[in-house]
Parts: structure tokens; sequence; C-alpha cells
């Protein structure tokens, strides 16, 4: 390769290093890394503490590797050169108790966190959690406040610092239901509940979205998720009953049209048990919607 | 699209269209966006260019003779391989110009309309995975499996043809999809009800079900063969300790093959039952069970990435003790670890959706199990830097993959144990963070083991060595390129980017996805350095020519026969008492013996049905795919037809006589000044 072109690729590499780096201040808006909820924030830590530990395979395989490529390289390497050298029960004990140690450290987190964390168990608080009922459209996302006779479409808001437990279905494709800064995310499928159970430090604004592909509108299926003040909460759900419209059947079957994106929007008076008559659409058990002919999404 | 153009709506989606073409009409021409009908016309015209260039060199007598109809092993492996390279092109296409979709969609549509985007990431992974991998590794298989355990050709060497032709008829439904309809935006996994006839009623998800369907009956049928040929065809003296690790590795992927795809088979069938005859065994409602499909696919999909990675690690092994010069250290470890890896894989398949809602229970102990994996294969790394020690390393193209492997490939082991952490795996699923982590272990751990098993054997396939400064820029291309284009993508994760986005507002993400696209270049230039390196060596190919049958100083049995080897390997099938076989016999000084008699030998004749078998699945597939039942059936009864003329056929075998032999094996005496003075050069000891 002739020199010129070898200086001038190391010093594109280097401006793509250096662009590379300067996106490590942008890690600050990692939703992941910058957790905003105890759930999220214990699986972040879960995450630092596994990745510490497997750094210490990294180092001796980064070490021995370079190592024996500079002292064992023909010609100059100063390696005694053993050719029949082929077993040696100390460096075997070395290799399958290594990773194995390694193995049963990060398996007792593994059994640990797997179960502190589980998605459907509830968290724990001096308040109750506020339930609300997530459905996965084309390419919106409604939620039902059971309790208090409301919903919305791309807003999910809830009071800080009070769990939030979220039955999922979806009335169309598989999909995913992530905020990612609030915690790890779970399926959405139409026939199904699934239960996802998130908490807020503080009130702010954060980004929710459907994580698995789903047909066009799949970029755009995100939501707002609204951590409030208590008190912000209860004028929030007010505001909500009173310039929300009516969610009656007949609505509801005009709004799982498919649309590429869909502007916030408010309910009150909602078809009582909504929640379940969708589910029984695909159940086929209890009082369900009408069907209609299922969406063309290629 | 094709539902709604339908007058009126029958009950069954089988009995639409016209009774003579079926579904299939001028829409079927990719109109729908400029770059799509760009693919389309460029794929006509590289055909068309083919078989022109073909006609001009007057070879397809030739081609038709010698390679087509070939049942010899290393002739279907060589031909594996071609078919491997054009897809890994294909597949290459539709990975830059998702980057560059994605480099330049920050609040907007980019280039590419969503459909399109769409059928781009679905036909890059099922490319890459079905008509590039697979295709990659059963062709070095089937070079050099035989060679290496002694034997004359497999167990079936008909059965082997038609695996290959049944891959490429897979591989073509995939090409035909670019010109006539589209191909399935479902993912390369497909997941119902998405990839349902309700909401994907066209013929897109039909392409990819058959196409894995008619492949993955190739691909069973290549585990049987290999299975029954490493188990009956060794040499007389290799004992199952004295395979070298390369059969060990392919045995345990012909044993996977055998056992997972069928479950892939099961699946595809019933989607496409689901889809053509409105079953519901994977729909919403009326008893269908998406959960099902996803565990199904999973059970073949696991094992699938050992069945792509283990042939890497069996190449890594022949590469490292033979250009380290030395012994592969700790042999049994290497062997028990390949067998261990390849009977934890069929525990593992639901970590690919601890998402899912699982208890904890379920999940934790797929975790583990998914860890424990992690074992044996840091064992193998470490035998491998082991095989290192003490050694005189070269620097050959083959070793530089090697260690670029090692050092790589360690860190998508360590995102796959934070990822088989359940909820770590909540938090990183979907993201770029897993399409970064599942291309770390497939492109060291598969493809940079094929391209070190293609340096490496490619003298024992063509009779000459490959260049090795393009073999040095084709490893340090894929890389950088590789570190470019898939570390940011990790970041992406952290930041919380959804996989398959067609666009996206946050611009956070773009500047790695700019460096991601660079990276994607980079490999661009590698994949130029493939073929410009076929070039070069074709080109100055009497330089280096392979003289001695053995240019690396090689201990595995391949190395005894002949550059490249004689239709039948070995005119006296060898004796074997050791590992390192060929080692043995170059230090006892028997390797290059030459006898004056030999005694004739029977070899599987030439025959056309395997390629005729292929073209009747191809047309099945498509028939299918498009309701021409009369086609299908039609295709149906000649696949069966040509198996009832073979089956019939008297002479099936021809019989080279030992005056041929005795001529063959003496053009190679020719060589034996430069037989005598290589090893008086390099004699082992």
């Amino acid at each position: 390769m002739p020199s010129s072109l070898a200086v001038k690729l190391s010093k594109w590499l280097t401006i793509l290093l250096a662009v590379f780096l300067l996106e490590g201040c942008n890690l600050q808006s990692s939703p992941i890394l910058y957790p905003k909820g105890p759930v999220a924030e214990t699986e972040r830590d879960l995450l630092y503490l596994a990745s510490v530990i497997m750094l210490f395979t990294l180092l001796p395989v980064y070490l021995l590797t370079f190592w024996s490529c500079w002292r064992y390289r023909a010609g100059k390497g100063k390696g005694a050169y053993r050719p029949d050298w082929h077993k040696s029960i100390f460096v075997e004990l070395f290799i399958w108790t290594g990773p194995l140690v390694i193995i049963v450290i990060i398996g007792v987190l593994v059994v640990v966190y797997t179960y502190r964390l589980d998605p459907y168990k509830s968290l724990s608080s001096e308040q109750q959690p506020l339930k609300v009922q997530a459905v996965a459209q084309n390419w919106k996302w409604l939620f039902i406040y059971p309790e208090q006779g409301v919903a919305t479409v791309n807003e999910l808001a809830f009071p800080s610092d009070r769990p939030l437990s979220l039955d999922i279905t979806s009335d169309t494709v598989m999909t995913s239901f992530m905020i990612p800064a609030l915690g790890g995310q779970i399926y959405a499928m139409a026939g199904m509940t699934t239960h996802l159970n998130l908490m807020a430090y503080e009130p702010g604004r954060y980004q929710g979205r459907n994580t698995q592909f789903s047909g066009r509108g799949f970029p755009n299926m995100v939501f707002d998720a609204l951590s409030l003040s208590s008190n912000d909460f209860s004028g929030w759900i007010n505001h909500v009953r009173r310039a929300g419209k009516p969610l009656n059947i007949p609505r509801y079957q005009q709004l799982i049209k498919p649309e590429m994106s869909h502007p916030v929007e408010y309910f009150s008076n909602v078809e009582p048990d909504l929640f379940n008559k969708i589910l029984a659409k695909y159940t086929g058990q209890g009082d369900a919607l009408p069907r209609q002919k299922a969406n063309n999404l290629e | 699209m094709y539902a709604e153009a339908m007058p009126g709506e029958s009950a069954v989606a089988a009995m639409q269209g016209s009774l003579l073409f079926g579904r299939l009409t001028l829409d079927a021409i990719p109109f729908y966006s400029w770059v799509a009908m760009g693919g389309a016309v460029v794929t006509v015209f590289t055909v068309l260019l083919a078989v022109l260039w073909v006609s001009w060199l007057g070879k397809w007598r030739y081609l038709w003779s010698e390679w087509l109809t070939s049942v010899d092993h290393k002739r279907i492996g060589v031909m594996y391989i071609v078919l491997a390279l054009v897809m890994l092109v294909r597949g290459f296409i539709d990975a830059i110009m998702m980057r560059a979709q994605q480099a330049i969609a920050l609040n907007n549509e980019g280039y590419l309309p969503p459909e399109h985007f769409e059928q781009i990431f679905t036909s890059h992974g099922t490319i890459m995975i079905f008509f590039m991998a697979m295709p990659f590794l059963t062709g070095l298989i089937n070079v050099v499996v035989p060679q290496q355990i002694g034997a004359r050709d497999v167990a079936f060497p008909f059965m082997n043809s038609i695996s290959l032709w049944l891959t490429a008829a897979g591989a073509g439904l995939v090409g035909v999809s670019l010109v006539l309809g589209r191909f399935s935006t479902a993912g390369w996994t497909g997941y119902p009800p998405y990839s349902g006839s309700d909401f994907s009623p066209g013929v897109g998800v039909d392409y990819w079900i058959w196409a894995l369907l008619i492949s993955g009956v190739g691909s069973t049928m290549t585990g049987i063969n290999f299975i029954a040929t490493i188990l009956r065809c060794r040499a007389p003296g290799m004992g199952l300790m004295k395979m070298p690790l390369f059969v060990w590795t392919a045995f345990c992927t012909s044993i996977l093959m055998a056992f997972a795809f069928p479950a892939l088979t099961v699946v595809a069938a019933l989607l496409g039952l689901d889809r053509t005859l409105d079953m519901h065994f994977f729909t919403n409602d009326l008893g269908g069970n998406m959960m099902n499909f996803a565990n199904l696919i999973w059970i073949w999909g696991h094992p699938e990435v050992y069945i792509l990675i283990l042939p890497a690690f069996g190449v890594f092994s022949e590469v490292t003790a033979v250009f380290s010069q030395k012994r592969l250290f700790g042999y049994p470890s290497l062997v028990y670890a390949t067998a261990a890896i390849a009977l934890l894989s069929f525990t593992v398949w639901l970590h690919h959706f601890f998402t899912m809602g699982s208890s904890p229970n379920v999940n934790a102990i797929f975790g583990i199990a998914t860890m424990i994996i992690a074992v044996p294969t840091g064992v193998k790394i470490f035998d491998w830097i082991f095989t290192m020690i003490r050694g005189r390393i070269i620097f050959h193209p083959a070793m530089l993959f090697t260690i670029g492997f090692i050092i790589t490939f360690v860190i998508g082991g360590i995102t796959g144990v934070l990822l088989a952490i359940p909820p770590v795996d909540y938090l990183m699923h979907n993201t770029t963070f897993l399409v970064a982590h599942f291309h770390n272990m497939l492109i060291p751990g598969a493809l940079f083991g094929y391209f070190a098993g293609t340096q490496y054997w490619f003298p024992k396939a063509f009779g000459f060595k490959l260049n090795e400064f393009w073999g040095k820029m084709v490893f340090a291309c894929w890389f950088v390129g590789f570190y470019l284009a898939f570390m940011p993508l990790y970041v992406l994760g952290f930041l919380g980017m959804p996989r398959r986005l067609e666009h996206y507002h946050n611009p956070d993400w773009q500047p790695l996805l700019l460096v991601a696209f660079v990276g994607a270049c980079v490999v661009l230039v590698g994949i130029f350095s493939v073929f410009m390196q076929f070039y070069v060596s074709i080109r100055d190919r009497e330089q280096n020519r392979d003289m001695t049958g053995d240019p690396w100083n090689g201990r595995t049995l391949e190395w005894a026969t002949s550059s490249p080897a004689a239709p039948y390997n070995f005119a006296v099938i060898p004796q074997v008492d050791s590992l390192d076989a060929f080692w043995a016999m170059k230090e006892k000084a028997e390797a290059y013996s030459c006898k004056d008699h030999y005694d004739p030998i029977v070899m599987p004749k030439n025959t056309g049905v395997g390629v005729f078998i292929g073209g009747a699945g191809f047309l099945l597939g498509f028939a299918i795919v498009w309701y021409i039942w009369w086609l299908a059936a039609l295709s149906l009864l000649a696949v069966i037809g040509l198996l009832m003329f073979r089956s019939s056929q008297k002479e099936a075998y021809e019989i080279i006589s030992a005056e041929t032999v005795l001529s063959i094996e003496q053009a190679r005496v020719r060589h034996y000044p430069e037989v005598q003075s290589a090893m008086s050069e390099r004699s082992p000891s």
C-alpha cells in the first residue's frame, strides 16, 4: 500500500474515532445508562456489574493473544519452539475452571435478579399502584384508565413516585411495549395480556415506543410518557375528562384503522370493560367487540 | 395488495386468480419504486450477462458435463462456495443500502420507500443465513471432509448433488422475488401474525417460506449425508478421537442440521398452511398461537447459530496448528467442548424471547443454560491461544483471520452473556445492541472462519495458492469495517434505538449511523478485495502452483493428495494410526510413495438428475407462491418421476481403470523433484 494512502487512511480513521468518542458525551441522552426509575436503575446496575465481571474474561484473552503473537512470531520471536507441546493438566484446569467460575458468579446474578426484576411483580411502595391498560394498534398506543374512566392515544400520564401497573395487549400484530428510561420491555400480543410494573422517581417527559417491527408506521409508533406530581396528575385527569370525546364502540372501530401517525387524543366516557372486550375479539370468550377484516400492513 | 385486487373474495386464499397464471399479473413487476425497479433490472442483466459470457466462451457443454452434473464432492463444494459468494454480494448490497438509508433518514423519508426498506432487511437476513453462510460452510465441508478422512467421496454422492441444487433453487426463488412480485417484509424470522395472510397478503412471505422449505430439505439431506460419511467412510485406523478437528466440527454441525432443520421445515410449512389454505396455527384468532411459532423457529434457530459457527471453529483449529507450526493444543478438550456446544445449543432457544412474559423460573433457567455455552466456547478460545504459544506463528491471511476472530469474538461473547441475563435483555432486546451482538458473533465467528478456510484450502481445490497481499487486504478491510460498522450500533442500543427503523427523529443517533455507514463502505472494499484476490491469483497462477499438494506443511490427510486431488482423491486408501495422520506419514517418509500397480476404482457417474430435481423444486416453489396449481402439480410429479428414473438407473457408477489411475499417479510423479526438494527443506521434527 502506498504510504500516502496509508497516511490518508489513518487520518480518516482518527476523525472517525474522534466522532465516536465525542458521541460518548451524547451518552447522557441515553435513557438506559441514565435511568429515571427504580426498575431501569436496577437493570442498569446489573448491566454494569455483569460487564465488569465479564471484563475478567476479556483481559486474559487479549493479553495472551497479543503476547503470544509477539513472542512466538516466526523469524524474530524470542519464545522457545516446542512443536509437540499439546497438553498440560495445569492449563486445562485453568481454561475449564476460569470460565466456569465466572459463569457461576453471573448465574447467581441471573437467578437473584430475574426474580427481583420480574416484570409481573408489583413494586413495593406505600401507595397503591395506578392501573393502566395499554393496547397496541396500527400504529399508535391506546391507554385506558379503568379507575378514572378515561383513555388517551399516544400519551401515558402517571404520578411520579407511585407504581404504575400496566396490562398490555395488542389489537394487531405482535408488538413490544417499552419506556426505556423506566425499565425493560414486554411483548403485546392479541388475545393475551402481559404485565409490566414501572415507576418514575421524578416528574418528567420520557419517550415510550414499540420496539418490535410491526409494519409501515412502526418508526412512528411512539408515545409520550408523562410523569407528573400527584397534583398535576389529578389536574391532568380532570383535563382529559373535560376535553375528551366519548370512546364508544363505533369510535373505537374507527380508531383502529391503520394510520402512519396519530396525534395525542383524549377520551372520556370510555366504553365499559373495553380492554376485556378487545381481548375477547380473539379469545372468543365473553363479550367481544365486532370483528373487522384485518388490515394489510405490507 | 393482491387480495384487494381480486374481484370478490374466495373462502380460501389459494383459490384466487386465474387458472393459467394464478395471481401472477403484470402488477408483479416492481414499478412501485425506482430503487426496486433498479434492483430488478440489475438482476436480469446480471443473469443475462453471465449467460452471454458462458456462450461467448463456448463453455456450456464443459460447464454442464464437468460441473453442473458432477457428483464429485470437491466440485459440488466449489459450486456451493460460488453460490455463497454471489449471495454474499447480494446480501451485502442489502446491508449497505440499509446503512445508507439510516445514515440519511433523520426527520425525512430517506431514499427508500418503507415497503422497500422492509424487504431489504428481510432479504439481508434471509440471504446471509440461508444462502450465504449455509452454502459457504457446506461447500467447505464438501471440499475438505472426505479428503480429511481418507475417503473417495461422500456416503451418498447423488444426494449431495440434490442438496446443492435444492439450495440453489431456494436462492433462485429469493432472486426471482426481486423481479416478480416482492419479498417478505416480516424480517428474516417471519414472526406471525404479521407474516400471516391477514396482515401480509401478498406473495412476499410465500417467497420466504418456499425458499426456506426447499433449501431446508437440501440442508437436512446434507446433514444426513455427512453424518453417514463421517461415521462410515473414514480410512481404516481413524478412530473418532483421531479425526481432525474440522471433521469433528463438521460432524457436530451435520447432527445439528439433521435434527434442527426439520423444526424449520415444520414451522415454515405450518405458516404456509395458514397463508395458503387459511388454517389457524399462528393467527391472532380462532385458536392460533403466535408463541408456538416463536418457539418452533428458535428451536431450529439457535442450533442454526452453531451450525454456522462450529465449522468455522474447525477451520480455526486447523489453521492455528498449521500456521503456528505446532500440534493442536488440548485436542480432547476441543472435541468435548464442540460436542458440548452442539448438545447445549438445543437447550437455550427461549433466550430469543425472554420478553414474551415467561415466568422468572423459565427465564432464569434459559438464561443460565445460555451462559453455560460460554464455558466450552471459552475453553476453545484458550486452546487456540495455547496452540500459538510455543509455536512459530506465520501470519498468513488465514492466520490473520483467526487472530482477528479471537479478539473480536470475545467482545461478542461478552455482550452475549449480558443479553443472556433476562433483566438486561428486557432493556436491550430489539435494539441495535442486539443487532451488533449477533453480527459480532457471526461475522468473526462464521464468516472470518469461512474466509480463513478459503485462503487455506484454495490450493487443494484448484492447484495454486491465493495472492497473499490481497488476502491481507480482505482481512484488513473486513476487520476495520466490522468495528466501524458495528461498534456504533452497540452505542446506539444504549441510546435506545430499535432495530429495523426506516426513519427516525432523534438527532443524537445520526453521527453514529454515519460512522456505521463508513464501516459498511470499508467492508465494500473488503468484498472488492475478495474478488480482486481471485482475479490476481488466477492471473498469476503459474507462479503460485502447488506441486507438492502440501503448500503449508500441513498435518491432516487432505494434504496427502495432489492439488487439485484426482477424482478419486486417494489411489490407495491410507492407513491411519494417529491424529495428524499426514504429519506421521511425513515423519516416516511415507508421504509421497508411488506404486507401480494400482487397482481399478469405482466412482459414481455424473448425472443431470440432481439439476433437474433442483429445477423442479424451484418451479414447485414458484408455482405455489403464485397459486399456479397446474404447474405445482406438474413439478411435484416431475420430482417423483426423476427420483424413480434415478432409482431404476442401472449404470450409476463408472470404473476408473487401473491404467488410468496409474497414469494419473505417474503424472504426479513427474513433480517428484519438486516434492523431494520441498521435503528436504522442511522435514518435520
